[in-house]
């Protein structure tokens, strides 16, 4: 079983990014749950979401605390979050995170993705300039990094679970998904 | 087909499958994408249904019983306080034999204000005469409000029924569901055809006064209905069986209890998590089993009277408590157990209250737990689980 957890804040598409994952691995013919821990529903608040991924049917109800892939959707949640609370050595992260900026501060046993999902999704005008909605973006990206997931089923479940915009959600995802890059710390 | 969608669209395309024709809820968290997807259906014309938006639950629910004694089928959900206000006339529901069918979203009640999964909302509604049926997936969501229509409806039971799923562990988590094909659902759910309905041109008093001498009769009648009830989710549940190739244990689902010294009941989603548990202990040797306790109303007493006598321990898992008391279940399942002449130990374990996460390793030392106090052989009090300030860790 693989256990992902999303962060990022309320109004960038967390818990809707957790569910574009597990369509996509149900494309794939996994089992998925995919869930939100909601806290207080207000925008720009931190949310957290999770999904599982496995050969069998998930019976598994309790929360993830030792993920093996940490999603952040907003890098502003370095100072503050705990982002890599109970990863597994060897785990992989993958950061919006604008280009040019040091990745040092981070502990190493962990391998590390950037990507730079803000400007990906205000290029493809998701969201509006001042607060763009990263989600559709970050998910190509994910479909870069993790071998379970192809680019093709990621980007079915996003123009699946779109409600607008469809085909600049999709474009942001195939962008996100070449411009994806391993940060060796 | 199979598709991913969350514990709330379950019960949305459950109530759509079964051709609910009355709508009547107001929002509430986190039962709100219920009935938002089903206004949305409605809206569409992918479902013939009058939606009734109503200024409060108790609204909701009166709407829901005055459509249904009119020969409607009637649906609505709700959560926690919203439940809560409904008490009067879920009552009322039962008693005028209306078959309405409820998702309730099993929500934590206030104060301190919790969205979270409890079942205390659920358990302090057990009085009212309604089928209680606590689901552990969103598929048996989904297929638990098709059944639940067609025992509410049947001519010998003529009662409501409560879908009952975990607030966010259930109604926000997305997995695959299958949605069965309309046209087996439509075999096996024929449309509501009452034998006594309100109708203009055909007059009759629904809930007149009734003097000393026969108000007993009603209730008693209410109470064979309810008794009946139970073989009816048996016999629905074969028959669901038979056309959907899906079941899930009748009111209670025993899961590894044959050879079990010890076994754990507890009621929604956190079986899941036990399966895994009892898998993974049954692997090292440990020989504990699952009892999930599907229907708490009606109760199946028999069910755990044949249990009992397989048994050395039952471990309890409560996830709601009665202040002064014990858990619901806890007492239920004694008291069912106490005409035995030899009983198995019984301990109560209250956990998992206001959305605490009920984690395999909590399962497990229950379970521990439960096997040493099985072993000394000693009276048991209540205990709560994993709560900040006592002294046992349960983690």
């Amino acid at each position: 079983m693989i256990e992902v957890r999303f962060h990022g804040r309320g109004g960038q598409g967390v818990v809707i990014a957790s569910e574009v994952l597990a369509n996509a691995a149900f494309r794939e013919g996994f089992e998925v749950a995919s869930f939100p821990f909601f806290g207080v529903e207000r925008r720009g608040a931190p949310v957290t979401a999770y999904a599982r991924i496995d050969t069998r049917p998930i019976r598994l109800r309790s929360s993830i605390y030792e993920p093996d892939y940490v999603v952040v959707l907003d890098s502003s949640l370095m100072k503050g979050v705990d982002l890599l609370n109970g990863l597994k050595t060897g785990g992989h992260v993958l950061i919006n995170y604008p280009d040019g900026k040091d990745l040092n501060a981070l502990p190493s046993g962990y391998r590390y993705y950037t990507l730079d999902a803000t400007s990906i999704a205000a290029e493809n005008q998701i969201g509006s300039k001042v607060l763009p909605i990263v989600n559709t973006a970050i998910m190509g990206g994910f479909a870069r990094i993790c071998d379970l997931i192809s680019l093709e089923s990621m980007l079915e479940s996003i123009r699946d679970k779109a409600p607008v915009k469809k085909d600049a959600n999709v474009a942001a995802a195939r962008a996100a998904y070449e411009r994806t890059k391993e940060v060796v710390i | 087909m199979r598709k991913v969608m969350t514990g709330n669209y379950a019960s949305a395309y459950g109530a759509k499958v079964s051709r609910a024709e009355v709508i009547a809820a107001y929002p509430i968290t986190p039962q709100t994408s219920i009935v938002e997807k089903l206004a949305e259906f409605v809206s569409s014309g992918e479902m013939d249904a009058k939606f009734i938006p109503v200024e409060s639950e108790h609204s909701a629910m009166a709407a829901c019983i005055s459509a249904s004694i009119a020969g409607a089928r009637t649906y609505t959900a709700t959560s926690s306080h919203g439940l809560t206000l409904m008490h009067e006339v879920l009552i009322w529901a039962s008693s005028a034999r209306a078959p309405v069918v409820m998702t309730n979203v099993s929500r934590a009640m206030a104060p301190p204000w919790s969205v979270w999964v409890d079942h205390m909302d659920s358990v302090a509604q057990r009085d009212t005469g309604w089928m209680q049926f606590f689901c552990e997936s969103n598929q048996e969501v989904l297929d638990t409000v098709v059944m639940a229509y067609k025992i509410g409806e049947s001519r010998d039971v003529m009662l409501p029924a409560m879908i009952i799923e975990d607030a966010f562990i259930l109604s926000h988590t997305s997995e695959p569901v299958d949605v069965p094909d309309q046209e087996l659902v439509d075999s096996f759910l024929p449309g509501y055809d009452p034998e006594i309905k309100l109708e203009v041109g055909r007059p009759m008093g629904f809930g007149s006064l009734v003097r000393p001498d026969q108000y007993m009769e009603f209730r008693y009648k209410a109470m064979k209905a309810m008794d009946s009830a139970h073989e009816r989710i048996l016999s629905v549940e074969d028959e669901f069986k038979r056309a959907f190739g899906r079941s899930y244990g009748g009111l209670l689902d025993e899961y590894e209890c044959e050879d079990a010294d010890v076994v754990l009941v507890v009621a929604g989603s956190a079986a899941g998590t036990a399966r895994e548990v009892v898998d993974s202990m049954r692997s090292r040797g440990i020989r504990v089993g699952l009892a999930r306790l599907r229907a708490f109303r009606p109760f199946p007493r028999d069910e755990f009277r044949t249990l009992a006598k397989r048994v050395r321990g039952i471990a309890v898992l409560d996830r709601s408590y009665t202040y002064g008391a014990a858990g619901a279940f806890y007492t239920e399942i004694c008291g069912s157990l106490y005409p035995l002449v030899e009983r198995p130990t019984v301990k109560n374990y209250v956990a998992g209250l206001g959305g605490r996460d009920i984690t395999p390793g909590i399962l497990e030392n229950i379970f521990k737990d439960m096997i040493d106090t099985t072993e000394r052989g000693e009276a048991a009090e209540p205990e709560w689980v994993d709560v900040e300030g006592l002294e046992r860790r349960w983690r």
